[in-house]
């Protein structure tokens, strides 16, 4: 009994939430675009009987999802997610590995701190982040400010509000996922294989990429997928960075349910968006089952 | 042996400068005396002083607070029962269900987490307003809670649950007794984990709140969309100082925690 109930509350929160809340973005994608309230046709009156279901259910069309497919913004904005968060996983990755290196093999006495020091930013406010580049990045921001001093430019650059801001935005706020997955790898790892590669005749940086690399590759691994998958979806970035140039799912949702008030366009970018989804998540859940598997 | 190399030192160096640069520079601005945001014109605490007196702030910040701490708290029950059913209560109908349930969240964009709540607090009428938002927080903080526990209960050593039963124990008293405490530091992560999500949270707060409701992050989103201003700057400060205090507070208390330990370990050693 007793069994029952705690297995049956956390259950029906999820299922009234989480799962009831997608069957409605489901049902809403396959509807249409109304001029009322709530506005999309059709609505379901359950009080009508079957007939009334069956006429909705005839009611219930691919539409919207035909519609996504013939405008350009859509299957753009699909895109240039992907190739963004695919891009600065790769920049994030760069900046990152060196970072956990450092950290690694940093003294033992050192490394609380600067464990505390990544995670320190985690806990600040992520809009917060983000918005201390603009102040940065504007025409008449520190960056231009410092480069114009140092006479390395004549004019002022135009970073923010265009894709270059994005990529540093995303790869500052997302950093220390990057980071932490390696510098745990990396700290498991033990010194004296790479005492040996190098008695055994190998330069430094071919222990270097024929034994840590391949030691770290769970971390770095998860720590793509840490990145990628929250990028694609994005949307504080984007809109305070990016300007109106640059295009991404996440906003492209937004703007249509609040600006355009198009509900069911805006449920079928959703459902189109977790569709496209699905595969990186399944991919990275596979990489932590067996990580874990190797671990234990 | 482990020493710091030039290369290491570089490459610690630059990356730190990188991830607090821009929040040092923020600090540093929100003392300028001028409202150009980007122009140095003198030492000034001014825009600490409208701040406190801009009563729109706050109010979203009084709301920001109430549903951090109801959500995070609800969140933390939750979210621990998941993690039990998970680790613990084996096979049951539905299962797979469950724990995919329970691991979405994790990965799911915000946008389409608020745009499904809104849609359903619509479809069966709901008014939405500080409640919605606490319901909406609760369900994807659980998530984050269940991982943080679940990952606690994995390594927990059942013999001990199992001596508190053969000695007399009830089956909740055994958990009140013996695996709540082992499990505690997780439990508070947990609720420390979700209360910070609650805080931070922009999007789904925007889907899911009314026009009686205002968070502070939907009050600075919509301040900055039109550029940098001063008081936002002052406003970041004391919530990155506060931050800090909490983090840097939490590690020196562990740190100490983990110091009584060994030392208890060791005398505990030396009279054997």
């Amino acid at each position: 009994m007793r069994r029952f109930a705690l297995i049956a509350l956390p259950y029906a929160w999820l299922l009234a939430l989480f799962l009831v809340p997608f069957g409605i973005v489901l049902k809403i994608s396959l509807s249409d675009i109304a001029l009322a309230i709530p506005p999309y046709t059709p609505t379901l009156d359950l009080s009508e009987g079957w007939a009334a279901f069956r006429d909705f259910l005839a009611a219930l069309d691919f539409e919207n999802f035909t519609f996504l497919t013939t405008d350009d913004l859509y299957w753009k904005a699909y895109l240039s997610s992907l190739q963004i968060a695919a891009l600065s996983t790769v920049i994030t990755l760069i900046v990152g590995y060196p970072i956990a290196y450092g950290m690694a093999n940093a003294p033992d006495h050192w490394r609380p701190t600067l464990m505390m020091l990544v995670i320190l930013p985690f806990w600040t406010s992520f809009l917060i982040r983000v918005y201390s580049w603009m102040g940065i990045l504007s025409t008449e921001g520190y960056l231009n400010q410092l480069l114009l001093w140092m006479g390395l430019i004549s004019e002022p650059l135009d970073i923010l509000n265009t894709p270059t801001a994005v990529y540093i935005g995303i790869v500052y706020t997302y950093l220390p996922f990057m980071i932490l997955p390696i510098y745990s790898a990396l700290e498991r790892m033990d010194g004296s294989l790479l005492e040996a590669a190098e008695d055994l005749g190998c330069s430094r940086l071919t222990a270097f990429w024929l034994i840590t690399v391949p030691l770290s590759r769970n971390g770095i691994v998860a720590g793509c997928f840490l990145v990628f998958i929250p990028t694609i979806g994005e949307f504080v970035i984007p809109s305070l960075l990016g300007g109106s140039r640059t295009l991404m799912i996440g906003k492209v949702l937004w703007e249509e349910f609040f600006n355009n008030r198009d509900w069911p366009v805006a449920s079928a970018v959703a459902v189109v968006l977790l569709l496209i989804l699905i595969i990186p998540i399944i991919l990275f859940q596979r990489n932590e089952q067996k990580s874990r598997e190797t671990e234990g | 042996m482990r020493r710091i190399t030039w290369f290491n030192a570089t490459s610690l160096a630059l990356g730190f400068a990188f991830l607090y640069l821009p929040m040092l520079l923020l600090i540093v601005y929100s003392f300028n005396s001028s409202k150009l945001v980007t122009v140095w014109a003198g030492f000034s605490t001014k825009w600490y002083g409208t701040l406190v007196q801009n009563e729109a702030f706050l109010d979203a910040a009084l709301v920001t607070l109430r549903v951090a701490v109801a959500s995070s708290t609800i969140a933390t029950v939750l979210g621990t029962m998941a993690a039990l059913v998970l680790v613990r209560a084996g096979r049951f109908p539905g299962r797979t269900l469950f724990s995919g349930m329970i691991y979405a969240p994790l990965v799911m964009p915000e946008v389409i987490t608020g745009l499904s709540l809104l849609l359903l607090f619509i479809g069966i009428g709901f008014d939405r307003g500080i409640f919605t938002i606490i319901l909406a927080h609760t369900t994807f903080s659980m998530a984050f809670v269940a991982v943080v526990v679940s990952s606690r209960l994995m390594t927990f050593d059942r013999s001990l649950e199992e001596a508190a039963l053969d000695l007399g124990c009830s089956a909740f008293d055994a958990f009140r007794l013996v695996t709540l405490p082992i499990i505690a530091p997780a439990v508070i992560s947990g609720w420390l984990l979700a209360f910070t999500l609650s805080l931070d949270d922009l999007v789904i707060a925007s889907f899911t709140a009314g026009p009686s409701a205002t968070t502070l992050p939907i009050k600075i989103w919509s301040s900055i969309r039109l550029g940098v201003s001063p008081e936002i700057n002052a406003l970041s400060t004391i919530m990155i100082g506060i931050v800090a205090v909490g983090v840097i507070t939490a590690s020196l208390v562990t740190k100490r925690a983990s110091l009584r330990q060994q030392a208890e370990e060791r005398a505990a050693a030396g009279q054997v």
